[in-house]
């Protein structure tokens, strides 16, 4: 009786459920009664069971109840338990469980089993989900088997010798010696194991590597064998001597030449051989010349073998199969670095593929093609890549227009053509293109200053035509606002001009304002582009004053923040209004208002925000000074935040500025007045000191010391002055002086003195020391400074 | 490497599903899923290779997939393999299961899930190819096979003693079982 009846019978059940949830109730029903079987340890039908629940486990369903009657039919004795046993480990169970462990011993056991086919399982189950410690357990016992005389068992102690080096490391040098002497086997199946086990080893460890460079001519000797020989029955397909394992051999070899000239040397006849030999009219054949073109590629082979490998490239880009296009193309993108002259002979083809249906030949294609472009052929290539872009699938649509934009950026002919290129990419795919494609893409038109009227007509009419296309339209109405003047002189050389008026651009830009599909960056720039139209303009400047006021109270703080900066510019400001909304000067690439990063077009204009402290002092024009100082005085007009304008001073000359501001300052401090002692009694001293800070105002500071034995406390000081002077009194230092000159109270009075009269003050002391009150009375008649003067 | 091997339906079915690296079950469903999802869409004459889903193991990793009347064979690979060798390979493997079960069908697939493991064992092991020679794999099959049945051992036992009976031809005994002077008369009972 096989396991197979009765889990026939369920299968056929599970079928005839015509819902999913009629199949979800039979599933469930059956995983009970295969656990209570499970539990309940019927001997007779474990296996059924298990193989029932793998069926379930396919499906989807959960079967960890499993874990634990794997481990119990893989120790048991007879075949039928031990094979669903461990199918049974390798679905359900892998390293992150327990269970895992429990198995160990019973692989090692069966490693040793008298059946091969046993030890086959136990090599298999393995080799498919053996964890680091169970490898480093059974590492001996694999290396005992690779030496076995039976080559089933070989050719599987081999495969799981690779799986044992994955896993760990370390114990490749247990196996190099082994795999060596497997490679004399005869055997298709050994061999094609060590082969796989000398490639692994090899690209692991460097020294395993320089070892078996020996291995070279017996490798192609091997390999001579298999291509010479003539039609062997066993290992024919499609007229190949068994290409699986040429594939593998050609690989190996690769490995070994790479980057040494004796194994290159030995190798090279061989590979010419294999290379005119090989019929390629059926995929084996294709695969195994494939192979042999990447081998001779990546080693240090003679020319003409490396032209003869390139033209059987190009001759695979012409066939009719398109797996044999597909992959000639990602083997052509593996040497476009090295050889990049032989693969632009095949341009032409490349570029032809990009217009075939199958979309992952249009990929590896779209990638070579990318590759290929030069300063030579960029003119035509871009043509076939924008006519890409205008059909191709949407998964490729991102990559496409970053490709193009790198590739303009390093090979453009002419600044016209790059803005052209962009706008037209904007055009198609605006809605896939990176970030910051606008702010680049604003700094190249201010860097093309003869291009500054063509850009801007072309971008005005792309405007009015479409404003669904953020990107374009925030580069359109950046553009608009800096050289609107521009576009409505209505000249132009390079394409026809638009007569426009002023109504129509500011209704241009309104409907971006006001467009629901507009987003709020967008909007953002519409908004400062009406705003800097009002020093470009001379009739309406009135409808963009009431634009900006409007959007004063709009809902999107961003909007609303601009709209009433920009509406202090009018009425405050209107003085600097021209000069802070002129033109910008030529942004530097790598500036600090340049963008090289992720970043959105609407940071900038914030981040220029933070250098408009040092601006707001950067006098335009000379008259400006003098109103400097008066801002600077005047208490009530400090710092006022200066509309966000995006005039960006180039750093360096906004800190100069400021470097000179200060020196202004500089000039105009006085030399501090020597302090003069006023009162002096009872131990307690109170010294003067004037400094006068303007022409009207004059700083005083009273020192309070005590040089008795005795702390003074509660200590103040009332200041009267003549009528005329004002007096503003700060707050002192404390009002406890300590014995002995260990501190001293410090008070500080200002004085305003607009009729410049004699200063005169009579101040009042009252203090408390040893629990007395004192009190006291001085009169100052005149303030020791010169600078009264 | 081989990452996955996946048979579906036309309708993403799965009827084998063999993965090489360790996945939780609600992730192998979600695979199977995506991986139907991509190759159902392909147009018949376009290649079998695709790249693409971003589940199995990132941007190294391809689909190579063969479309056999109503099954898909769906092999995802990384880079270290020959694409057009893996392509031979699931030829291979329909090839075999085709002599192993005399003209394969789905229902094949569908009702002996365990054999179809023990064939893909042959040929792919943890991941890598072992083993293309098509007459090797049915022949070692073949031998696996023999030891199950013949492993019958007690169990099989009574099944044993049944067909021999039924194997007996009653109307051919002799009516008069004459030994010695043992007269016996056998009763003519019914053939069953």
């Amino acid at each position: 009786m096989s396991p197979s009846v009765r889990l026939q019978e369920m299968i056929r059940v599970i079928r005839s459920a015509r819902t999913q949830g009629e199949e979800r109730g039979v599933i469930q029903r059956e995983c009970a009664a295969i656990r209570a079987q499970f539990r309940q340890g019927d001997n007779g039908s474990r296996s059924h069971n298990l193989a029932k629940l793998l069926y379930v486990h396919m499906l989807g369903y959960p079967a960890h109840f499993g874990q634990m009657e794997c481990v119990r039919l893989i120790a048991s004795p007879r075949y039928n338990e031990k094979r669903i046993g461990y199918l049974g480990a390798m679905m359900l169970l892998d390293e992150k469980q327990d269970a895992s462990l429990l198995i160990t011993n019973s692989i090692k056991n069966d490693l040793s089993h008298s059946s091969q086919y046993v030890q086959s399982l136990a090599l298999c189950t393995l080799a498919c989900m053996g964890s680091a410690e169970m490898c480093r357990d059974l590492a001996p016992e694999i290396e005992r088997l690779l030496r076995a005389s039976n080559s089933y068992i070989k050719k599987k102690a081999a495969l799981c010798a690779v799986h044992i080096v994955r896993k760990v490391p370390e114990l490749g040098e247990l196996f190099t010696p082994s795999a060596r002497s497997l490679l004399s086997e005869k055997n298709h199946g050994v061999l094609h194991g060590a082969v796989v086990l000398i490639t692994e080893l090899c690209e692991r460890n460097l020294d395993t590597l320089d070892q078996c460079r020996k291995a070279v001519p017996e490798l192609v000797q091997i390999m001579k064998g298999l291509v010479m020989s003539g039609y062997s029955p066993e290992h024919n397909v499609a007229g190949i001597s068994d290409p699986f394992l040429q594939v593998r051999i050609l690989r190996l070899l690769r490995i070994l030449g790479r980057n040494n000239d004796t194994a290159s040397d030995a190798m090279n006849d061989l590979l010419a051989q294999v290379a005119t030999n090989t019929d390629s009219s059926k995929t084996a054949g294709s695969a195994v010349l494939y192979e042999t073109v990447l081998t001779i590629m990546d080693i240090k082979s003679e020319s003409g073998l490396r032209v003869l490998a390139v033209n059987i490239l190009g001759r695979f880009l012409l066939n009719n199969d398109r797996n044999i296009r597909y992959v000639s193309m990602t083997s052509l993108q593996k040497i476009v670095q090295t050889d990049h002259n032989a693969v632009q002979r095949h341009r032409g083809t490349i570029v032809d593929c990009l217009k075939d249906q199958d979309a992952s030949v249009q990929r590896r294609a779209l990638e070579l093609s990318l590759a290929l472009v030069s300063a030579v052929n960029i003119r035509s290539l871009m043509k076939e890549l924008l006519l890409f872009l205008s059909s191709c699938p949407l998964e490729l649509r991102a990559n496409t227009t970053s490709g193009i934009f790198l590739a303009a950026d390093r090979y453009a002919p002419s600044q016209r053509w790059h803005i052209d290129t962009i706008l037209h990419v904007l055009t198609t795919a605006g809605g896939d293109v990176r970030d910051e494609t606008v702010p680049n893409l604003i700094q190249l038109i201010t860097t093309a200053s003869d291009l500054h009227s063509y850009t801007v007509h072309k971008l005005y009419r792309a405007l009015v035509a479409d404003i669904q296309q953020q990107s374009l339209v925030q580069v359109a109405c950046w553009c608009i606002g800096e050289y609107g003047d521009l576009l409505m002189k209505g000249e132009c050389e390079e394409t026809e001009p638009v007569q426009v008026t002023e109504d129509d651009v500011l209704d241009a830009l309104e409907t971006v304002l006001q467009s629901h599909m507009s987003s709020p960056a967008t909007r953002a720039f519409a908004l400062t582009a009406t705003m800097k139209l009002s020093t470009r303009i001379t009739n309406n400047v009135d409808r963009i004053r009431s634009i900006v006021s409007i959007y004063g109270s709009c809902i999107d703080v961003e909007l609303q923040q601009r709209a009433v900066e920009y509406n202090a510019l009018f009425k405050k400001y209107d003085h600097m209004r021209a000069a802070v909304l002129e033109r910008m000067p030529v942004i530097d690439k790598n500036s600090p208002g340049h963008i090289n990063g992720d970043f959105t077009a609407g940071v900038k204009e914030s981040e220029l925000v933070k250098v408009k402290q040092v601006e707001a002092d950067r006098p335009q024009e000379t008259n400006q000074a003098c109103d400097l100082l008066g801002l600077l005085g005047d208490s009530d007009q400090p710092w006022q935040p200066s509309p966000a304008q995006p005039t960006t001073a180039p750093s360096s000359a906004s800190t100069n500025m400021g470097g000179d501001l200060l020196d202004l300052l500089g000039g105009l401090d006085p030399i501090p007045a020597p302090a003069v002692t006023v009162y002096e009694k009872n131990g307690l001293s109170i010294k003067l000191q004037c400094d006068k800070k303007m022409d009207t105002g004059v700083t005083v500071t009273f020192t309070a010391s005590n040089s008795s034995d005795n702390d003074i406390s509660s200590f103040t000081l009332q200041v009267a002055v003549p009528k005329s002077v004002q007096l503003q009194m700060k707050a002192p230092s404390g009002d406890v002086i300590p014995a002995q000159g260990a501190g001293h109270v410090i008070q500080t009075v200002l004085l305003n003195n607009p009729n410049k009269v004699n200063l005169k003050m009579r101040v009042r002391v009252q203090y408390s020391k040893q629990g007395s009150v004192c009190q006291d009375m001085l009169q100052i008649d005149s303030l020791p400074t010169p600078a009264l003067q | 490497m081989i990452k996955a091997i996946l048979i579906f339906n036309n309708h993403g079915k799965p009827r084998l599903i063999r993965f090489y690296q360790y996945f939780a079950e609600d992730m192998q469903q979600q695979i199977i899923r995506e991986t139907f999802h991509l190759v159902s869409k392909r147009d018949d004459n376009v290649c079998n290779f695709l790249e693409g889903g971003s589940l199995i193991g990132g941007s190294d990793y391809k689909l190579i997939y063969r479309h056999y009347a109503t099954l898909y064979f769906v092999f995802c690979v990384d880079s270290s393999e020959s694409e057009l060798g893996i392509l031979d390979l699931i030829q291979v493997f329909v090839e075999t299961l085709d002599k192993c079960f005399e003209n394969v069908c789905e229902l094949d697939l569908i009702f002996h899930m365990d054999k179809v493991h023990c064939i893909l064992q042959e040929v792919v092991m943890g991941g890598m190819v072992l083993e293309t020679n098509m007459n090797e794999i049915v022949a070692q099959v073949e031998m696996q096979n023999r030891m199950e049945k013949s492993e019958g051992g007690l169990s099989a036992a009574p099944a044993r003693a049944v067909s021999a009976v039924k194997n007996m031809n009653l109307p051919e005994m002799p009516r008069n079982i004459n030994i010695g002077d043992i007269n016996i008369k056998v009763p003519s009972l019914s053939p069953f």
